[in-house]
């Protein structure tokens, strides 16, 4: 025991005469939150809409003003060639193409049916299903107008028979995206702090050499693991405490569950994440190394964790990844907490997935860690 | 060296590296209290063999006992016992002068009185009061190696390995050095020291000469010079060296 204090000893001064540290633990959060949470939105707003107008009548008129009056289009330009309208999609100036054609207005009354054409930019899938939900959303509208103008019902009769879905939205009624993001977003943070700064320091010694000297002692491997983790751990503790901070007052994010929960769920998931940076220190010779190693770990954990995109849309074998990924169970488990208000019971399973991989990996780092090569 | 404790003891030592023999079928024994030397040129295998008495290495094959524990299955015995001073500066640099002081006497267990006694003890016996709070990477070499050098011995070791620890140091500062050897072997501490200054070999009670990875010559330098008719250690390292 003794031992291990002299180890930590060492360890925070080392850390907190690094004078990168202070902006790390600081500046990081922040920089995050701030970016992040307003980056990675799913809404889509500002969609450069161009319009061919072939028709000229009222009903065209009509259906383009609604698209100008709406929040998510921009109508950038007016055109009369489906060819010049193209190329515009083809150079990014636009990114969908409403095609509205000579004789539509004549069409629908004649046939009661009439044809539009939606070009879609569909680079992004996601941006492209959006822009086409919204699109078609606005052309409904236009359409139940032009009903009740032909057949001169009231909107509001009940001879206007119609399904209505009533929404109710549970846990984030606002559907507000940054009440989303910041509980993944604090996971990321927590994650990318422990993983480098723990990933980065065992390997330093065996960069500088200093690690041979400690080699030579009598000091116990288990020792030396846990002098090297404690540090992170209360670094990376504390780093949530700030980020909630700063959620709590820039976003306002709701904190409905048990903030106890949410931190001792922390503790265990931060034994997996130094254990997995200290893994990483034992299996390499440089930090340069431990870098790559930890990148393509957090790039391919993140993605598949649910923080962006859903882990239920996911194909089987993806689901399967995600059950040894720790960052989707903290992701989850944040989410829940904070969001749902669950409880202790509720979270069982995952609790006990991340107790099982701290132990394991770090067992892991001990064993692998070698006084004598 | 009249004391035929044995301290280390090595029968037939062998480090293979894939197919590169580094250390060829060495036997060898070493005293209490006296100053081994083991020399050799670069690559010769002093290293390896230094890094395999310590524990940081393990032997291919062969019988190696230091300070009465066995090497292969007593590593963490033998290193409460011994001290080692790497070729690289290994004292954290970022620290200073008391810290690191105090850091290696806790890990070796030493208690707090203890700790301060020999932190001050220490820090005036190398003339290093006015700098002890100042960091590592603010001292000239010389310093810094006298100091990795108390650091080593600061739990009293049975035996103390020292690797080319004079390396890239001004005459004086190394002069200064060996002092400090000689103080350590009076206080009954074993010295094992590699170098490639002859001058330095000719301090030393009994030297070995490695030649590519073999132990070619054991034996005191006086006799050595006699043995190979030679005017000093210089001489008989070149004569041993062009042998092949």
């Amino acid at each position: 025991m003794r031992t291990i204090i002299f180890i930590l000893e060492k360890e925070f001064k080392q850390i907190f005469r690094n004078k990168i540290m202070i902006p790390i633990i600081f500046v990081v959060p922040f920089v995050q939150l701030l970016i992040l949470v307003h980056a990675a939105t799913f809404e889509i707003k500002n969609i450069d809409l161009l319009v061919v107008d072939n028709d000229f009548s009222s009903t065209s008129r009509q259906i383009i003003s609604k698209f100008k009056g709406s929040p998510f289009f921009n109508l950038v330009e007016s055109e009369f060639s489906v060819k010049k309208a193209e190329e515009s999609l083809y150079n990014d100036k636009a990114d969908v193409v409403l095609v509205i054609p000579s004789g539509f207005e004549k069409k629908l009354i004649k046939e009661n049916k009439s044809d539009l054409q939606l070009l879609v930019n569909a680079i992004n899938g996601v941006v492209a299903g959006l822009s086409n939900y919204y699109a078609s959303a606005i052309i409904m509208s236009v359409n139940k107008d032009l009903i009740v103008e032909m057949y001169g019902v009231s909107k509001n009769s009940s001879s206007f028979k119609q399904i209505n879905i009533e929404y109710s939205h549970w846990y984030n009624p606002q559907l507000n995206y940054k009440t989303y993001m910041v509980p993944g977003i604090l996971v990321l943070l927590v994650t990318i702090i422990g993983l480098y700064l723990s990933g980065m320091n065992l390997v330093r010694e065996k960069e500088v050499g200093t690690i041979e000297q400690i080699n030579v002692t009598p000091i116990k491997k288990y020792q030396f693991i846990i002098g090297k983790l404690v540090p992170f751990w209360i670094i990376a503790m504390f780093e949530l405490a700030f980020g909630l901070v700063l959620g709590k007052l820039l976003f306002d994010i709701p904190i409905i569950g048990n903030l106890f929960l949410v931190f001792g769920v922390a503790a265990i998931y931060l034994l997996v994440i130094l254990g997995i940076g200290l893994f990483i220190s034992t299996i390499t010779e440089n930090q340069l190394q431990a870098m790559f190693f930890a990148f393509f770990f957090t790039l391919i954990f993140i993605l598949m964790s649910g923080l962006f995109t859903s882990v239920e849309s996911m194909p089987k074998w993806g689901q399967f990844i995600n059950k040894i990924n720790p960052i989707a169970y903290f992701i989850k488990v944040m989410r829940m907490i904070l969001l749902k208000g669950s409880g202790f019971k509720d979270i069982i399973p995952e609790i006990s997935a991340l107790l099982f991989y701290a132990f394991s990996i770090l067992g892991l780092a001990i064993w692998r860690y070698r006084k004598t090569t | 060296m009249k004391n035929e404790e044995k301290v280390i003891s090595v029968k037939n030592l062998v480090k293979k590296f894939a197919d590169f023999t580094a250390n060829d079928n060495l036997t060898f024994d070493v005293y209490k209290g006296e100053i081994f030397g083991f020399l050799g040129a670069n690559g010769a295998g002093k290293t390896t063999a230094i890094r395999i008495l310590c524990g940081l290495s393990s032997p291919t094959s062969g019988e190696l006992n230091v300070a009465g524990f066995d090497v292969y299955k007593q590593t963490e015995k033998i290193k409460q016992n011994i001290g080692y001073m790497s070729q690289k500066f290994s004292l954290y640099e970022d620290l200073t002068v008391y810290e690191n002081i105090k850091f290696y006497a806790g890990i070796y267990g030493l208690s707090n009185a203890q700790i301060k006694f020999k932190a001050n003890e220490l820090i005036n016996k190398l003339g290093l009061q006015e700098v002890q709070n100042k960091l590592i990477n603010s001292l000239p070499l010389g310093w810094k190696q006298k100091l990795a050098f108390s650091i080593a011995i600061i739990h009293n070791p049975k035996i103390v390995f020292l690797d080319e620890p004079t390396g890239g140091v001004d005459p004086i500062t190394r002069r200064q050095f060996w002092e400090l050897i000689y103080q350590a072997a009076e206080s009954g501490i074993t010295v094992f020291v590699t170098t490639h200054y002859m001058d330095e070999a000719e301090y030393c009670d009994r030297i070995s000469i490695m030649v590519d990875g073999k132990i070619e010559a054991l034996d005191t330098p006086d006799n050595l010079i006699k043995k190979y008719k030679a005017n000093n250690m210089d001489e008989v390292f070149l004569k041993l060296a062009r042998k092949n």
